[in-house]
């Protein structure tokens, strides 16, 4: 495996099933160790984009490479390099656990000898050690996960996909995958894909969020925050003369500074606005002083909002690819 | 090549956890112990003019339209339903390999079921006491007429299960597709017609397909190597083909 080449890239890559463009024109890398969160929403290509890393389904056109081999001419080698846990994570009903895995691990090429050693190393890192002689048919949502997740790192693959690892399994499992996916980080590339946001943002380095088969937005998730809304904004609760007193105290702290949103006023005459700025610094003190010196208004509550990676997601799918393709808006 | 043990003999190991291969064993036992009687109880009737070895061979393809279908039906489609056939091609593991190593555990059992009716023979040979009955000749041949033709049964098998992923599906198209082969054929290769001149190219096409012709043959000990290799390359074409068409399914999934 050559040294220099980044874990995986993807160019120009292009499916099609049966005249619906699944992925379309989708472009991203991903360097080694970095943990990469696949976000989308259903039917979005996620599963199909993975599967088609793992050289399980042909592309249509386009390049992708895994440790600089490509999938479409040397599909053995890679398949060597990654470990892949599918979408609904499908598993025989009618084996026990540790045979499953032994059998997985037989067929990914690990040697007998060592092959029981890892078994139990990763029995103890998914929890199931208490479930290894259980049939897997038998077991709950939350261990049959943890069965797949094990298959998948068993043999200690450079690449980990899985498609949405977390989706079932209560919080303290969460938390478990969580820090096993953490527990990772450096040592193997891993792209999760998930519809839990707070968990992705949580674990992952990068966020690629794609929509309709295009990559509608990849970086950071502050990256994803800036790059999507472009601006900070702040929450007001407030009343008097917004009309003329509002814009005149706005311009004076900051020229960029606007109502976003206005709200209805509520019974004492309060209502709920949205300033939005270009400034990455916090306004909020200056807004404060400047809000509260005004005899003209009176303020009741002052916030910076954080957008959360739910509403980058929310933003970054709503805009759709035709606005990619449209040139950039120059509030960044 | 190297992971073909590996799934072989998880695939043997499948089936053998499996109670439903022990029921379709206790009943293909049954059906040929059943016939097995019936043809003895022809004999103690009134001497017959072929040994009973040809007789029961001559009912060969009653279990095999019954027994391969059910048999092979789960290779492929079960995974496929499941959704493992993903898992295991994701392994660095290649399609053939994954269809040569089912198809080697689907023969093994298959052989394994006619080979359990060897226990008739011998408790004829122990307890009737009576050497004409046990033709040595025709009952050897008769088995390596089933092994041969097994090769290609299991291999129609197998390709039906990579069809669909209902296994119900499978399980009648390998049925249809036996079901054309021995009985279609043969009765084809009967026809009035096929005594015209005109047809004799047919005909004699038909005749050398004809599984009951090849099966006369193996009885009286000629192994006619043509024969031989009709059924070889059938497998071989319907391995090919079972490879394909999990690899088409892929292409248009």
């Amino acid at each position: 495996m050559p040294d220099d080449s980044p874990a995986i890239e993807v160019r120009d890559l292009v499916k099609t099933y049966a005249g619906v463009t699944a992925v379309n024109k989708v472009g991203f890398t991903v360097a080694r160790g970095e943990i990469l969160g696949f976000l989308g929403p259903n039917g979005a290509g996620k599963s199909t984009t993975m599967r088609i890393l793992t050289g399980y389904l042909p592309a249509t056109s386009g390049m992708v490479n895994v440790c600089g081999l490509s999938v479409a001419t040397h599909g053995d080698e890679v398949k060597k390099f990654i470990g892949y846990m599918p979408e609904n994570n499908p598993l025989p009903d009618d084996m026990r656990v540790s045979e499953y895995l032994h059998y997985r691990g037989r067929l990914k090429g690990l040697a007998r000898a060592k092959l029981s050693i890892r078994l139990d190393e990763v029995l103890e890192l998914c929890d199931l050690k208490r479930v290894r002689h259980r049939i897997i048919g038998k077991l709950s949502k939350g261990f049959r996960q943890r069965v797949g997740i094990a298959e998948a790192i068993l043999a200690e693959p450079p690449i980990i996909i899985m498609d949405e690892p977390t989706i079932g399994l209560d919080p303290h499992q969460i938390l478990i995958v969580r820090d096993l996916i953490a527990g990772l980080r450096g040592r193997m590339t891993v792209i999760i894909s998930s519809h839990i946001l707070p968990e992705i943002e949580m674990t992952c380095d990068r966020v690629l969020i794609i929509n309709q088969g295009r990559v509608v937005a990849q970086g950071t998730p502050a990256d994803l925050r800036r790059e999507v809304f472009g601006h900070s904004s702040y929450a007001l609760e407030i009343s008097g003369d917004l009309e003329a007193a509002l814009p005149e105290v706005l311009a004076k702290v900051e020229p960029t500074l606007a109502i976003s949103e206005t709200g209805v006023p509520d019974a004492t005459g309060f209502r709920k606005l949205t300033l939005a700025t270009s400034r990455e610094d916090d306004l909020g003190e200056a807004l404060l002083r400047a809000l509260s010196a005004d005899p003209r208004l009176r303020l009741r509550a002052l916030t910076r909002v954080h957008p959360t990676l739910e509403d980058v997601f929310l933003a970054a799918t709503k805009r759709g690819w035709e606005a990619i393709d449209a040139p950039k808006p120059t509030s960044k | 090549m190297k992971h073909f043990l590996t799934i072989l003999s998880h695939e043997l190991r499948m089936l053998l956890v499996n109670a439903s291969t022990y029921v379709a064993a206790v009943l293909f036992l049954a059906l040929m112990g059943f016939i097995f009687s019936g043809v003895l109880d022809n004999y103690s009737k009134a001497a017959q003019e072929t040994s009973p070895a040809t007789v029961f061979f001559q009912l060969f393809w009653i279990p095999v339209l019954f027994m391969v279908p059910l048999l092979t039906m789960k290779c492929i489609s079960e995974e496929r339903r499941l959704g493992t056939l993903e898992t295991l091609l994701t392994a660095p593991v290649s399609t053939t390999e994954v269809v040569l190593g089912k198809y080697a555990a689907s023969y093994l059992l298959y052989l394994f079921l006619w080979a359990s009716t060897g226990g008739f023979f011998f408790i004829l040979h122990r307890f009737a006491q009576d050497p004409r009955l046990l033709d040595f000749g025709p009952m050897m041949g008769g088995y390596l007429f089933v092994a041969i033709s097994g090769l290609f049964y299991v291999a129609v098998g197998l390709f039906a299960s990579s069809l669909s992923r209902n296994q119900a599906v499978a399980g009648i198209l390998a049925f249809s597709i036996l079901f054309t082969l021995i009985i279609g054929l043969n009765y084809a290769a009967g026809l009035e017609m096929m005594n015209r001149e005109s047809m004799q190219p047919v005909h004699a096409l038909l005749e050398y397909v004809r599984t009951f012709r090849h099966l006369d043959d193996f009885s009286q000990g000629i192994v006619d190597t043509r024969q031989v290799l009709f059924y070889l390359s059938g497998s071989v074409l319907m391995l090919i083909f079972s490879i394909l068409g999990i690899e088409v399914k892929l292409l248009h999934s």
